[in-house]
């Protein structure tokens, strides 16, 4: 069993190893998309850790007859846990494969980077979004002790007592619960954002909705700043709407770490993005829906250390799930009151010139 | 919030030197005082787009013809249920127009009416089509045929013999009223197929909007237009010539092209040129029927007449040829990205979704090229030749004394030619001394009416007068002209807005920097040098060869489907039409940023603005005091 894979290493990604955010990951780099290097703990260094120190045992025990209304309970149980997961032993072979697996990084990346650390779990795709929020991501760590610092921190996540309860009550049994961990280079932003495969406002497929805003993409998924918001044709690629936000703050490296940073006035109110970048922005995106054959919901970055042209980034890409089931049951409900007509229609042909009269 | 209003006619000063203007147009053709409240209460558009120049006398018979049998279509030929036709006034010198809508409780009885009617129309659409172009030709024929010899000095003795008994004058009467008839026929042909190209058009188009609602109207226009397009083949036989010129090593021969016959000549004499001259003749039949101007003008120059132009393209061509550069459209890249883009569209929808799209754009395909290819039918041939046989008449007339020179024929209106022909068979039937009354008659009129023309030529149109209706409902007004109610907002609100930045459509996508060249009509076109950006009032695709040149091109007048929207999107240019007033605003040598995307030019190096054309006078209406 393999506590660790890389992105680049050739092996099939299997979503119960790697997670879904591992294995996407494997997938994209294997696909030739510019996803910045990295590799993943696996779930069997997870259940490996879990089983040699025991822990997984006591877990057991400590969850059997919790009452999921005791808050005060829940959270002593799970400092306990969280406790137990960030300080036991770790295997020695889980420790010598993630030190081999960071050091090639290292070594790939030309010395000392600060990686990003994210929790990849294999229930991600459970249907509560919430739950895939109760994840852990943390940003511009730096040094292999701070990176299995934050490995540990990113198990000790799912056992939250958020996620306790959450399981507890949805009847998830913690039998066979596992959490990968991807470690991957950190981009040094200089733009950041999110892009989804279609109009998230009315569900049209033929276009590219872009939120971009200056600095490491955090603020945008979380919601620190108004992102500029780009609509774009997925065919064409112009774009159709555009309005810039206000990024007033941005998050970037300081001091070894990341920190919030005003935005001059003047640089909040432009576009953080050429129509250069705008352009390659979407051609990625649609090059990752082309790739999963579905529309995608990724995030993505502009890397101020590369050169133009090469330093567009994907830093993830999944599944646009919430539109796409909201649209079949629209569908659904029309087909029957409202036959499609091929040929020449002249009912519709009426319609369209009346329209304007509306 | 109260609507802005444009000014009314009567608020419109009189360029210096055009008083009485209206007298030299056709009383139906001016606004009348007796109908001020009516025609105050309309709101009328300007037509810059087809008439970008005033109108000689004898020169509204192109707009009256065109707009009129525009009308026709829509409100006796195919009842399109809620559109009329088309009012139009010559103002100033300039055509304005009124869409005139169906009464609200008459559109449900023409319905059945409208679907028959284009029904048929669409259900048959090549055999009509195929009949349309037996129509067209048959009437270029005959008006090829119609001669205006002048008169003989005394009857025939054959038609003594024979007992024909006329003098040969009614040839010369006649073959006049035929020439108008014919014209008038080719432009009800004209418009057979025009508003169904249209009407399929906008089909599919609000089915995009309806399946993709943002769908950039250029993506529609995209799937939908044809790449092979007879309108094309004009400056695509030139293109083909300067190719074989190079191939046959004759370069040498187009140094100077200004005197075509000395450049045939010299051809005809090298090694390989009989091979070249026979290409250039097979050329030329019909091709060569091709006007830089757009046929609505007398001034404007066919090909075919003009040997000179045609050769100075080709030997453009050739230069570019040597400098390695590639000439021809690249039409397998634009089919194969036509392709691409439907391809793209159709995978995005369900199979009921793609059977219907299907179905519209297949339709919408069929009958949207027409509105491409009937230009060089009807454009280009026909008025090439109408005009050709009106300078042959002009011709005539000099010869018999009635006008010192043939450019005055067209200072009179077409119904004044044909008293001054009765004044002509009369005066020499009868064997008069003194010739025709005309040059006793015309010369002090067509002194007047000569400087009226120039000096209403110096002043621009209007974009539109009197107040806009709240929303623009009329299909054809907001296709073919782009006259939405968006833009004619923008137009009211171009005097609030910073004055370095114009909006207008995004009609064929891109950004480019570069200097202007503003050229205000066909005339000027020779003056556009490499990479430069065309600012216009409008584009014609018979411009082509200098399409080759530009960055971009900018118009005041035209909608996603203009003639300029369209050839820009075939030459890969960004193209921004509709500005209302670019070719007023925008100075030769200015930098523009044209942003093609998005519709809007930047002008990066302001001056000050243009003074106001401005003039004292009054006309028919009563004026408000001319300002400063």
């Amino acid at each position: 069993m393999n506590y660790v894979q890389t992105f680049h290493a050739d092996i099939e990604p299997e979503l119960e190893n790697l997670g879904g955010k591992g294995a996407s990951l494997v997938t994209m780099t294997a696909a030739g998309m510019p996803v910045p290097p990295g590799f993943v703990v696996t779930t069997a260094a997870f259940d490996s850790f879990l089983s040699d120190s025991g822990i997984a045992d006591e877990i057991l025990s400590e969850l059997n007859g919790l009452d999921t209304d005791n808050v005060t309970e829940v959270d002593t149980v799970s400092a306990r846990i969280r406790e137990r997961l960030t300080s036991a032993e770790v295997p020695e072979s889980v420790r010598t494969a993630t030190r081999d697996a960071y050091d090639e990084l290292i070594t790939q990346c030309g010395g000392e980077v600060p990686v990003a650390v994210r929790s990849s779990a294999t229930a991600e795709d459970l249907p509560d979004a919430s739950f895939a929020g109760q994840q852990d991501t943390y940003l511009w760590i730096n040094g292999y002790a701070g990176v299995t610092d934050h490995i540990r921190q990113c198990w000790a996540s799912l056992y939250t007592s958020r996620a306790i309860i959450y399981r507890l009550k949805n009847s998830i049994p913690d039998e066979g619960l596992s959490m990968a961990v991807v470690v991957q280079k950190m981009v040094n932003a200089r733009t950041a954002g999110v892009a989804i495969t279609m109009n998230p406002s009315n569900g049209d497929r033929s276009k590219i909705a872009i939120d971009a805003s200056w600095g490491v993409g955090e603020t945008v998924v979380s919601g620190l700043v108004t992102p500029d918001n780009i609509l774009m044709d997925k065919v064409t690629l112009q774009v159709v709407t555009e309005h810039i936000g206000e990024k007033h703050i941005e998050l970037v490296p300081a001091d070894g770490k990341l920190a919030e940073r005003e935005v001059s006035a003047e640089r909040a109110e432009v576009r953080c993005l050429t129509d250069e970048e705008v352009t390659s922005v979407a051609s990625l995106a649609k090059r990752a829906e082309k790739h999963y054959q579905c529309p995608q919901d990724i995030e993505w970055a502009l890397d101020r250390d590369l050169p133009d042209g090469e330093n567009l980034l994907l830093l993830q890409s999944r599944p646009e799930t919430v539109h796409s089931s909201a649209k079949k049951k629209t569908e659904t409900d029309e087909s029957v009151k409202k036959p499609a007509t091929a040929g020449i229609d002249l009912g519709s042909i009426t319609a369209s010139l009346m329209k304007s009269n509306g | 919030m109260p609507m802005k209003s444009f000014p009314r006619p009567s608020d419109l000063p009189v360029p210096a030197g055009a008083e009485g203007w209206e007298k030299i147009y056709p009383y139906y053709l001016v606004f009348q005082d007796e109908l001020k409240d009516i025609e105050d209460e309309k709101f009328w558009f300007c037509d810059s787009q087809h008439w970008p120049t005033a109108f000689k006398p004898f020169e509204t018979i192109g707009g009256e013809f065109a707009v009129k049998c525009l009308g026709q279509y829509n409100a006796r030929h195919l009842m399109i249920p809620n559109a009329n036709g088309i009012d139009f006034r010559v103002h100033l010198g300039y055509l304005y127009m009124s869409p005139i809508p169906v009464p609200e409780e008459q559109i449900e009885a023409r319905l059945p009416e409208f679907q028959a009617r284009i029904g048929h129309y669409f259900a048959n659409w090549d055999t009509m089509l195929d009949q349309w172009r037996t129509k067209v030709r048959g009437t270029i024929d005959e008006l090829e045929s119609l001669r205006f010899d002048p008169l003989p000095e005394i009857v025939p003795m054959d038609d003594i013999v024979s007992g024909k008994a006329m003098d040969g004058s009614e040839v010369l009467m006649e073959n006049y009223d035929r020439l108008i008839q014919l014209c008038y026929q080719n432009w009800q042909y004209h418009f057979e197929f025009l508003n169904l190209g249209y009407i399929a058009y906008l089909d599919f188009f609000n089915y995009c909007k309806e399946i993709f609602p943002d769908i950039p109207d250029q993506s529609i226009a995209t799937m939908v237009q044809g790449v092979d397009m007879e309108l094309f083949k004009p400056d695509d036989e030139l293109k083909e010539l300067a190719a074989l010129a190079v191939e046959l090593g004759l370069q040498s021969r187009f140094d100077n092209t200004d005197n075509a016959a000395e450049v045939l000549d010299a051809i005809a004499a090298a090694k390989g040129g009989t091979r070249w001259l026979a290409r250039w003749e097979e050329a030329q039949d019909p091709w060569f029927n091709f006007t830089t101007g757009n046929g609505f003008y007398a001034h404007d120059v066919y090909w075919r007449e003009e040997l000179s132009i045609p050769l100075g393209f080709i030997a453009d061509y050739i230069r570019r040829l040597d400098d390695g550069q590639q000439i021809m459209r690249p039409t397998e890249a634009l089919i194969a990205e036509k392709d691409r883009i439907v391809g793209e569209y159709q995978d995005l929808l369900d199979s009921e979704q793609r059977e219907v799209f299907d179905a519209k754009r297949q339709l919408a395909a069929t009958a949207y090229p027409y509105v491409e290819n009937h230009n060089f039918y009807i454009e280009h041939w026909t008025m090439g030749v109408f005009w050709r046989k009106v300078r042959e008449l002009a011709r005539t007339l000099v010869h018999h004394g009635v006008f010192a020179e043939e450019g005055d024929l067209l200072y009179l209106n077409r119904n004044e030619v044909r008293d001054v022909l009765f004044d002509l068979v009369t005066s020499w039937g009868v064997g008069a001394p003194q010739g025709p009354i005309a040059p006793a008659y015309w010369p002090p009129v067509l002194e007047e009416r000569k400087a009226i023309v120039t000096a209403l030529k110096t002043a621009r149109p209007q974009p539109a007068l009197n107040t806009p209706p709240e929303s623009i409902t009329e299909p054809f007004t907001r296709m073919l002209w782009g006259i939405t109610t968006e833009q004619v907002q923008s137009w009211l609100s171009a005097d609030d807005e910073d004055s370095s930045g114009l909006k207008g459509m995004a009609a064929s996508p891109g950004v480019v920097e570069g200097t202007a060249r503003v050229i205000m009509d066909a005339s000027q076109i020779h003056e556009v040098e490499q990479d430069e950006i065309l600012v216009a009032p409008i584009t014609a695709p018979s411009w082509g060869p200098i399409f080759g040149k530009l960055k971009a091109t900018v118009t005041d007048i035209g909608g996603m489907m203009s003639h300029a929207a369209i050839v820009c999107r075939e030459y890969a240019l960004p193209a921004v039409t509709g500005t209302g007033n670019a070719s007023t605003k925008i100075r030769t040598g200015q930098r523009l940023r044209v942003d093609g995307t998005r519709g809007t030019v930047e002008i990066l190096d302001v001056e000050e603005t243009l003074p106001e054309v401005s003039g004292p006078g009054a006309h028919s209406h009563a004026h408000a005091p001319v300002g400063g």
